[in-house]
């Protein structure tokens, strides 16, 4: 099992992300620089949140035509596992792995607090830890969280229990307190808060650890030990 | 060597922010027959192109590609 951390000029939590995987839930990880190509020896790609090209444009824009990001989406539509955090959440929706758009916060606040999560779906890779219907508390930390996505997206989210994380108090304006979604093929998860900032007991909560254990299980089920 | 103006705006079913407190505070300074502000982007772009419609194009594709988001932003483009 090998899971890759992508760094991209800006990124600021790859180095969380990396700690988890390697201390916390303590399976090989390595860090790809954006300008490699080639996933093939990975398992789970992590897009870590951070500021990647100075969120210049929009955030993520620029970094979706990084050259690591063909190999990602090649990756993904193979079966491979990804998620997005923050950042790398809008990553993943301009290079259309998710659908969707981001917006400035409504309040147009850079938020940065704990926010509580409802589990809406456990049947993913990411969230099978959780208990369908439990409340998390996660850390948001962003300018542009405000989910965006049209009547017609919605309505097929929720028609294939795409939803993973619910807002309990709505922080941004999200359409429908999204906070994080999976695709169809629920192989790919974008959200906004942040799990790997609260991984460890030392960090006041655990409850994102959940999100990297599931992984975990789930490669490990399908035989990448 | 021509002069392209993009125009990037949310699109008027998309939530503006940013516009809504702008009008905000305008109304606060007295501005109060205001309908509606909305705020967007500008990008000029020097391009070598054969003729006006080439540049035109090129710019356009740009916008398509990259520089506009089409789930949320509308653009135009106009060559000088």
């Amino acid at each position: 099992m090998k899971f890759g951390v992508i760094v991209f000029p800006g990124s600021n939590c790859d180095q969380d992300c990396f700690h988890v995987v390697k201390n916390v839930v303590k399976q090989p990880v390595e860090y790809i620089w954006h300008k490699n190509t080639g996933l093939d020896n990975f398992d789970c790609v992590v897009i870590p949140g951070g500021f990647s090209y100075g969120d210049y444009l929009r955030c993520g824009a620029i970094a979706r035509f990084s050259p690591i990001m063909e190999s990602v989406i090649k990756f993904a539509k193979a079966g491979g596992l990804v998620i997005g955090i923050c950042n790398g959440f809008q990553v993943l929706l301009e290079a259309g792995l998710l659908p969707g758009a981001m917006l400035r916060n409504k309040n147009l606040h850079f938020i940065c607090k704990f926010v509580e999560l409802k589990v809406e779906a456990t049947d993913t890779p990411f969230s099978s830890k959780y208990k369908k219907g439990e409340i998390v508390r996660i850390p948001n930390a962003h300018n542009e969280g405000n989910y965006y996505i049209d009547d017609k997206g919605l309505a097929e989210l929720k028609k294939n229990n795409q939803i993973v994380f619910r807002y309990v108090s709505n922080p941004n304006g999200a359409v429908d307190d999204i906070a994080g979604i999976v695709n169809q093929k629920r192989n790919v998860l974008g959200m906004m808060p942040h799990p790997e900032r609260c991984s460890e007991a030392e960090l006041t909560s655990t409850d994102g650890r959940p999100i990297f254990e599931s992984i975990v299980g789930w490669l490990k089920q399908h035989g990448r030990t | 060597m021509f002069e392209a103006e993009v125009k990037i705006t949310l699109k008027k079913t998309v939530a503006d922010p940013q516009g809504l407190t702008i009008k905000h505070a305008l109304e606060s300074l007295g501005f109060t027959s205001l309908e509606q502000v909305r705020m967007g982007k500008f990008i000029t772009i020097q391009i070598k192109a054969k003729d006006k419609a080439q540049a035109q194009a090129e710019v356009e594709a740009m916008c398509a590609k990259l520089l506009a988001n089409p789930i949320i932003e509308d653009y135009t483009v106009e060559v000088k």
